[in-house]
């Protein structure tokens, strides 16, 4: 019996707890969500109150279910960024179909499902048959999505946006189950937020649970080695494109049940905050390293600064400022994270 | 000795392009076969044969005493040959447990519950490491955090636990430093000892004669030879291997000329 000698090169390694931990995508953020809850808890009165808590935590939840379902696609090794203006173009779908047309509400969010789904299907299709970046693919559908949006709601109503929302047959139905508020410690809870946290939830158990997500983290992370063993690739990034636009169906029924009214506008200049919120949340965008409960974060993060400049009385230009300043930071932690612990090739 | 894979005057033609023609070798379970060549030789044409993604144009294949060719990889590996390539078919980032399962998951539970046998998983990555000799503190640190060889053993692990009764090993040490080529070969030889049949392919006589049973020289698609260990020395195979003559004339053309004189002006 031969041993080999084991002695290990240990200067680059982060060894034990501290690695375990900095492994952990989610830690960065988790640090800044709580300096950012103390901060405006402490120099504002309206942050901690019920019905602030309630603000900001629906400002999250509607960020934070497109941010869970853009994490997988980005560590699938993808992005999408149609998918904002989808949270649109599917509440209008529903929104003209019921109330222009008088077509069966529950049809209406079927179909609106369908159509998003197609399109999720077709961006996949076409960024992996051609080999063209899905940046470019999904920039080319938002466009079109954001200008069907205007032209085509403009065209069949005359207007921008859908009124008369909740005289539509089966309204009150579908609000249970997308617009309706639970109380719960006398905070209104929108159903978003149980949305959100249902999303999270899945996301991260198949992400960590499951022989797929065992796949998207071998997908995004080395194309090449997961083909040669025999991972299904094209399979599993049509699915992970799919279920990013089913994401953003779900949000456009939040919105659409939510406020019982949707502007064309919907989504505009809402492209990238999904994706700050996942890479905040840890996520590489280089793919095959991130988490849903960080991005799930994410969108906390961005939820709370969202509301709480508000509640500081700060003018609202800080947000964006703001936001650039904790994406570089993320990126460059995220960097020095992977170069320790992760990737010395 | 137990006869895995036997070649006999297989050859391979890209259209009118001969890239290797007759050729023989043998893969015997618990020894180690070395195809040397330089760059160009054939070497990877006939990796390409030997694991099945290409068929031979010409000669016959042998797999476990029954003449047979294989369709594809998978049938390859299905006959328990399973290639190991430079790039190792790793993801860096991640755990070397997830990555010693990709894409063979063990899996508990039913229907919608069905989910990944991790436990069972990390147990087994690391039993199975622990018997190539690298005992790892943590088989949930990335892959990406090993050294080279380790990598290098740990997919060779991971192809041995799937059931690989022969390895072929495309240039594994090519890439590395000497230290670590040489826990590259400690692991060839602990393969051996497991009796694998192990090929080893590289193009440095110094990697592939400490640990070699068997040699096949190749030069410009054709074997220059096929040795037995008893046969060689490290100093015939290099030189087979460079050609006497080139290296003689390589020698004459780097020797230092003598320098001219020059006389210093004024």
């Amino acid at each position: 019996m031969t041993t080999v000698s084991t002695q290990r090169d240990t200067r680059q390694v982060l060894s034990g707890r501290v690695a375990r931990m900095l492994r952990r995508p989610e830690v960065g953020a988790a640090v800044a969500a709580l300096l950012i809850f103390s901060y405006f808890s402490s120099t504002t009165t309206a942050f901690l109150s019920t019905a602030g808590v309630s603000t900001w935590l629906y400002s999250a939840s509607l960020f934070g279910v497109l941010a869970v379902a853009g994490a997988l696609l980005m560590i699938g090794g993808e992005f999408d960024l149609s998918v904002g203006a989808m949270t649109g173009t599917t509440g209008l779908i529903v929104g003209i179909m019921t109330t222009q047309y008088g077509i069966n509400i529950w049809l209406s969010l079927v179909l609106a499902l369908v159509f998003a789904l197609s399109v999720g299907a077709a961006n996949a299709y076409i960024s992996m048959k051609t080999g063209v970046p899905s940046f470019i693919v999904t920039l080319a559908a938002l466009f079109i999505l954001q200008g069907a949006n205007l032209a085509i709601t403009k065209l069949l109503t005359g207007t921008v946006s859908i009124q008369g929302m909740s005289e539509v047959d089966g309204y009150e139905a579908v609000k249970l189950f997308f617009g309706s508020t639970l109380d719960l410690w006398g905070m209104d809870i929108k159903i978003s937020i149980v949305w959100w946290i249902g999303v999270t939830a899945i996301a991260s158990w198949v992400l960590l649970r499951t022989r797929t997500g065992n796949w998207i983290f071998g997908v995004g992370g080395a194309i090449n080695s997961a083909r040669q063993v025999g991972i299904p690739v094209v399979k599993v990034r049509m699915g992970l494109f799919m279920t990013t636009a089913g994401a953003g169906w779900l949000v456009g029924m939040l919105q659409l049940f939510g406020v019982s009214t949707v502007q064309a506008t919907t989504g505009l200049g809402q492209e990238f905050s999904y994706v700050i919120c996942a890479v905040v949340g840890g996520c590489l965008l280089t793919g095959g390293y991130g988490s849903a409960i960080g991005a799930a974060v994410g969108a906390l993060i961005y939820g709370m600064t969202l509301q709480g400049i508000v509640f500081a009385e700060w003018d609202n230009n800080w947000l964006k400022l703001f936001l650039g300043v904790l994406l570089l930071l993320a990126v460059l932690v995220n960097l020095y994270v992977r170069r320790r612990a992760g990737d010395r090739s | 000795m137990t006869t895995i894979l036997e070649v006999h005057n297989v050859g391979k033609s890209y259209g009118t392009v001969h890239a290797i023609s007759g050729i023989s070798a043998t893969i015997v379970a618990g020894e180690v076969l070395c195809i040397l060549g330089d760059n160009g030789a054939g070497k990877s044409t006939l990796i390409k044969i030997l694991s099945g993604v290409h068929a031979p144009s010409e000669g016959t294949m042998t797999v476990f005493g029954e003449e047979r060719m294989f369709s594809s990889p998978r049938d390859a590996l299905d006959a328990g040959i399973a290639t190991v390539y430079q790039d190792l078919a790793v993801v860096p980032l991640m755990p070397v447990w997830r990555n010693f399962f990709l894409g063979s998951e063990l899996r508990k539970g039913s229907g919608i519950f069905k989910r990944l046998d991790s436990v069972a998983m990390r147990r087994i990555a690391k039993e199975q490491l622990a018997d190539m000799g690298i005992a790892l503190r943590d088989v949930e640190q990335p892959i990406g955090t090993l050294s080279g060889g380790e990598r290098q053993a740990v997919a060779i692990a991971r192809a041995v636990y799937f059931g690989a009764k022969a390895i072929i090993l495309d240039e594994p040490t090519s890439a590395l430093g000497v230290k670590q080529a040489g826990v590259v070969l400690k692991y060839i030889a602990k393969a051996r000892d497991r009796g694998l049949g192990v090929v080893f392919i590289t193009h440095n006589p110094n990697h592939a004669y400490p640990v070699g049973d068997n040699f096949l020289l190749l030069k410009l698609g054709s074997s220059i030879g096929y040795f037995s260990k008893r046969e060689l020395t490290i100093e015939k195979m290099t030189k087979l291997m460079a050609g006497a003559d080139e290296m003689k004339g390589l020698a004459h053309e780097l020797e230092r000329k003598p320098a001219p004189r020059t006389t210093p002006q004024s």
